[in-house]
Protein backbone atom coordinates (compact mmCIF):
# COMPACT_ATOMS: atom_id res chain seq x y z
CA UNK A 1 0.00 0.00 0.00
CA UNK A 2 1.01 3.31 -1.32
CA UNK A 3 1.16 6.01 2.00
CA UNK A 4 -1.33 8.56 -0.08
CA UNK A 5 -3.25 8.34 -2.78
CA UNK A 6 -3.66 10.76 -5.88
CA UNK A 7 -6.90 10.74 -8.54
CA UNK A 8 -6.07 12.44 -11.36
CA UNK A 9 -8.53 10.55 -13.41
CA UNK A 10 -9.99 12.65 -15.97
CA UNK A 11 -7.27 15.73 -15.76
CA UNK A 12 -5.60 16.50 -19.02
CA UNK A 13 -1.48 17.22 -19.35
CA UNK A 14 0.00 18.93 -17.11
CA UNK A 15 -2.64 18.40 -14.68
CA UNK A 16 -1.47 15.11 -13.25
CA UNK A 17 2.43 15.59 -12.97
CA UNK A 18 1.59 19.02 -11.48
CA UNK A 19 -0.63 17.51 -9.09
CA UNK A 20 1.46 14.50 -8.38
CA UNK A 21 4.30 17.03 -7.35
CA UNK A 22 2.35 18.46 -5.11
CA UNK A 23 1.60 15.13 -3.38
CA UNK A 24 5.00 13.95 -3.47
CA UNK A 25 6.18 17.37 -1.43
CA UNK A 26 3.62 16.02 1.20
CA UNK A 27 5.33 12.98 1.79
CA UNK A 28 8.24 12.76 4.20
CA UNK A 29 11.55 11.12 2.24
CA UNK A 30 10.79 7.30 1.08
CA UNK A 31 6.61 8.14 1.34
CA UNK A 32 5.39 6.87 -1.30
CA UNK A 33 2.31 8.01 -4.15
CA UNK A 34 -0.25 5.65 -5.87
CA UNK A 35 -0.99 8.15 -9.04
CA UNK A 36 -4.15 6.63 -11.09
CA UNK A 37 -4.93 8.88 -13.91
CA UNK A 38 -6.39 8.32 -17.18
CA UNK A 39 -4.58 10.42 -19.56
CA UNK A 40 -2.71 8.53 -22.14
CA UNK A 41 0.11 11.02 -21.95
CA UNK A 42 0.66 10.13 -18.36
CA UNK A 43 3.07 6.81 -19.16
CA UNK A 44 6.00 8.29 -21.07
CA UNK A 45 5.03 11.72 -18.91
CA UNK A 46 6.01 10.08 -15.72
CA UNK A 47 8.25 8.51 -16.38
CA UNK A 48 10.46 11.49 -17.94
CA UNK A 49 9.41 13.06 -14.61
CA UNK A 50 11.02 10.96 -12.18
CA UNK A 51 14.07 10.19 -14.44
CA UNK A 52 14.72 13.85 -14.10
CA UNK A 53 13.72 14.64 -10.46
CA UNK A 54 15.23 11.59 -9.20
CA UNK A 55 11.97 10.12 -8.17
CA UNK A 56 11.81 6.42 -8.29
CA UNK A 57 8.87 5.21 -10.51
CA UNK A 58 8.21 1.90 -8.50
CA UNK A 59 5.09 0.31 -10.91
CA UNK A 60 3.30 1.88 -13.78
CA UNK A 61 0.35 -0.22 -15.24
CA UNK A 62 -2.74 -0.16 -16.85
CA UNK A 63 -6.13 -1.90 -15.86
CA UNK A 64 -9.42 -1.10 -17.18
CA UNK A 65 -8.79 2.29 -18.60
CA UNK A 66 -6.85 3.03 -15.87
CA UNK A 67 -3.49 4.05 -15.66
CA UNK A 68 -1.60 3.75 -12.02
CA UNK A 69 1.58 4.31 -10.82
CA UNK A 70 3.52 4.19 -7.76
CA UNK A 71 6.52 6.67 -7.03
CA UNK A 72 8.95 7.07 -3.98
CA UNK A 73 9.58 10.13 -2.85
CA UNK A 74 13.90 9.93 -3.38
CA UNK A 75 14.92 13.59 -1.19
CA UNK B 1 22.78 11.87 2.17
CA UNK B 2 19.63 13.05 3.08
CA UNK B 3 19.00 12.74 6.82
CA UNK B 4 15.02 12.39 7.61
CA UNK B 5 13.06 15.09 6.46
CA UNK B 6 16.40 17.60 6.89
CA UNK B 7 18.54 17.63 4.04
CA UNK B 8 22.34 17.88 5.06
CA UNK B 9 24.59 21.22 4.08
CA UNK B 10 26.49 19.43 1.55
CA UNK B 11 23.09 17.68 -0.58
CA UNK B 12 21.62 21.23 -0.44
CA UNK B 13 24.67 22.82 -2.30
CA UNK B 14 24.50 20.31 -4.55
CA UNK B 15 21.14 20.47 -5.75
CA UNK B 16 21.00 24.08 -5.92
CA UNK B 17 24.48 23.64 -8.02
CA UNK B 18 22.61 21.24 -10.18
CA UNK B 19 19.56 23.05 -10.41
CA UNK B 20 18.57 23.53 -14.13
CA UNK B 21 16.80 26.95 -15.28
CA UNK B 22 14.38 27.97 -18.02
CA UNK B 23 13.23 31.09 -19.12
CA UNK B 24 10.20 31.98 -21.68
CA UNK B 25 9.27 35.11 -23.43
CA UNK B 26 5.53 35.01 -23.21
CA UNK B 27 4.32 37.19 -26.64
CA UNK B 28 0.90 36.23 -27.92
CA UNK B 29 -2.06 36.65 -25.44
CA UNK B 30 -4.90 34.80 -27.32
CA UNK B 31 -6.90 31.69 -25.39
CA UNK B 32 -4.22 29.32 -27.66
CA UNK B 33 -1.33 30.80 -27.56
CA UNK B 34 -1.68 31.02 -23.49
CA UNK B 35 -1.24 27.60 -22.95
CA UNK B 36 2.27 26.48 -24.11
CA UNK B 37 4.20 29.11 -21.72
CA UNK B 38 1.90 28.36 -18.72
CA UNK B 39 2.10 24.45 -19.35
CA UNK B 40 5.81 24.43 -19.92
CA UNK B 41 6.46 26.60 -16.84
CA UNK B 42 4.69 24.72 -14.37
CA UNK B 43 5.96 21.48 -15.38
CA UNK B 44 9.24 22.41 -15.36
CA UNK B 45 8.86 24.27 -11.76
CA UNK B 46 7.62 20.53 -11.05
CA UNK B 47 10.44 19.07 -12.07
CA UNK B 48 12.97 21.18 -10.03
CA UNK B 49 13.80 23.33 -12.63
CA UNK B 50 14.11 27.08 -11.41
CA UNK B 51 11.89 29.29 -14.16
CA UNK B 52 11.73 32.02 -15.37
CA UNK B 53 8.80 34.11 -17.32
CA UNK B 54 9.08 37.37 -19.20
CA UNK B 55 5.64 38.85 -20.97
CA UNK B 56 5.83 41.42 -23.25
CA UNK B 57 3.08 43.09 -25.82
CA UNK B 58 0.17 40.79 -26.60
CA UNK B 59 1.86 38.63 -23.66
CA UNK B 60 1.36 41.13 -20.72
CA UNK B 61 -2.35 41.20 -20.66
CA UNK B 62 -1.86 37.34 -19.61
CA UNK B 63 -0.83 39.00 -16.13
CA UNK B 64 -3.89 41.11 -15.64
CA UNK B 65 -5.86 39.77 -12.58
CA UNK B 66 -9.27 39.63 -14.70
CA UNK B 67 -9.04 37.47 -17.88
CA UNK B 68 -11.50 37.33 -20.92
CA UNK B 69 -9.32 35.37 -23.55
CA UNK B 70 -10.53 35.05 -26.80
CA UNK B 71 -9.67 32.40 -29.29
CA UNK B 72 -8.26 33.84 -32.73
CA UNK B 73 -10.14 32.58 -35.80
CA UNK B 74 -8.80 34.50 -38.26
CA UNK B 75 -5.45 32.68 -40.25
CA UNK B 76 -5.40 29.70 -38.29
CA UNK B 77 -6.51 26.99 -41.32
CA UNK B 78 -5.08 24.65 -38.93
CA UNK B 79 -7.83 25.20 -36.78
CA UNK B 80 -10.21 22.17 -37.45
CA UNK B 81 -12.70 21.71 -34.18
CA UNK B 82 -14.39 18.21 -33.67
CA UNK B 83 -18.17 19.35 -34.69
CA UNK B 84 -20.95 16.74 -35.88
CA UNK B 85 -18.81 13.78 -35.41
CA UNK B 86 -15.99 15.30 -37.98
CA UNK B 87 -13.10 17.95 -37.84
CA UNK B 88 -15.02 21.15 -39.44
CA UNK B 89 -12.21 23.66 -40.53
CA UNK B 90 -13.38 27.46 -40.72
CA UNK B 91 -12.55 29.68 -43.61
CA UNK B 92 -10.47 32.75 -42.90
CA UNK B 93 -13.72 35.18 -43.94
CA UNK B 94 -15.69 33.59 -41.62
CA UNK B 95 -13.63 34.89 -38.58
CA UNK B 96 -14.77 38.28 -39.40
CA UNK B 97 -18.31 38.04 -38.92
CA UNK B 98 -19.42 39.51 -36.13
CA UNK B 99 -19.79 36.70 -33.02
CA UNK B 100 -17.80 34.05 -34.45
CA UNK B 101 -14.66 34.50 -32.21
CA UNK B 102 -16.90 34.56 -29.04
CA UNK B 103 -18.97 31.51 -30.32
CA UNK B 104 -15.56 29.97 -31.20
CA UNK B 105 -13.90 30.73 -28.10
CA UNK B 106 -17.21 29.33 -25.72
CA UNK B 107 -17.00 26.45 -27.97
CA UNK B 108 -13.18 25.68 -27.19
CA UNK B 109 -13.38 26.33 -23.58
CA UNK B 110 -15.98 23.77 -23.41
CA UNK B 111 -14.19 21.58 -24.85
CA UNK B 112 -11.41 22.09 -22.88
CA UNK B 113 -13.45 21.77 -19.45
CA UNK B 114 -14.51 18.07 -21.03
CA UNK B 115 -11.11 17.04 -21.57
CA UNK B 116 -10.02 18.07 -17.86
CA UNK B 117 -7.98 20.71 -19.93
CA UNK B 118 -6.43 23.43 -16.71
CA UNK B 119 -7.76 26.87 -17.36
CA UNK B 120 -5.17 29.33 -17.80
CA UNK B 121 -5.90 31.20 -14.49
CA UNK B 122 -5.09 27.83 -12.87
CA UNK B 123 -1.77 27.26 -14.41
CA UNK B 124 -0.92 30.82 -13.90
CA UNK B 125 -1.96 29.97 -10.12
CA UNK B 126 0.67 27.19 -10.15
CA UNK B 127 3.10 28.78 -11.90
CA UNK B 128 2.77 31.58 -8.58
CA UNK B 129 2.83 29.25 -6.45
CA UNK B 130 5.60 27.25 -7.65
CA UNK B 131 7.92 30.39 -7.28
CA UNK B 132 8.36 30.72 -11.48
CA UNK B 133 9.70 34.33 -11.38
CA UNK B 134 7.48 36.53 -13.56
CA UNK B 135 8.55 39.90 -14.88
CA UNK B 136 6.12 42.31 -16.61
CA UNK B 137 7.97 43.82 -19.72
CA UNK B 138 8.09 48.02 -18.13
CA UNK B 139 8.20 49.12 -21.79
CA UNK B 140 4.86 47.13 -23.16
CA UNK B 141 3.39 48.38 -19.80
CA UNK B 142 3.78 52.04 -21.03
CA UNK B 143 3.20 51.44 -24.72
CA UNK B 144 -0.48 50.19 -23.77
CA UNK B 145 -1.02 52.60 -20.80
CA UNK B 146 -1.99 49.46 -18.14
CA UNK B 147 -1.77 49.54 -14.70
CA UNK B 148 0.52 47.02 -12.32
CA UNK B 149 -2.55 47.48 -10.36
CA UNK B 150 -4.29 45.52 -12.47
CA UNK B 151 -2.39 42.61 -12.34
CA UNK B 152 -1.80 39.87 -10.18
CA UNK B 153 0.61 40.05 -6.76
CA UNK B 154 4.07 38.62 -7.00
CA UNK B 155 5.21 40.25 -10.39
CA UNK B 156 8.07 42.43 -10.69
CA UNK B 157 8.83 44.69 -13.62
CA UNK B 158 11.77 44.76 -15.77
CA UNK B 159 13.31 45.23 -19.47
CA UNK B 160 15.52 43.37 -21.62
CA UNK B 161 18.31 43.78 -19.83
CA UNK B 162 16.50 42.16 -16.74
CA UNK B 163 15.11 39.29 -18.92
CA UNK B 164 19.10 38.87 -20.85
CA UNK B 165 20.58 38.35 -17.38
CA UNK B 166 18.50 35.62 -16.57
CA UNK B 167 18.48 33.94 -20.24
CA UNK B 168 22.43 34.04 -19.94
CA UNK B 169 22.79 31.89 -17.46
CA UNK B 170 19.85 29.39 -18.46
CA UNK B 171 19.56 26.08 -19.98
CA UNK B 172 16.63 26.37 -22.05
CA UNK B 173 15.65 29.98 -23.27
CA UNK B 174 11.98 29.84 -25.22
CA UNK B 175 10.25 32.49 -27.32
CA UNK B 176 6.33 32.03 -28.12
Amino acid sequence: MADATLDAKGLNCPLPILKAKKAIKELGVGGTLEILATDPGAIKDFEAFCRTTGNELMESGEEGGVFRFVIKRAA
Amino acid sequence: MADGNQMSEEAVEKTIGNAKSMTIIATKGTLDWAYPPFILATTAAAMDVDVTMFFTFYGLPLLNKKLDLQLGTLGNPAMKMPMMGMHMGMPSIVGVIPGVTSGATAMMKNMMKKKGVASIEDLREAAVLSDVRIIACQMTLDLFEMDPKDMIDGIELGGAATYMESALTSDVNLYI
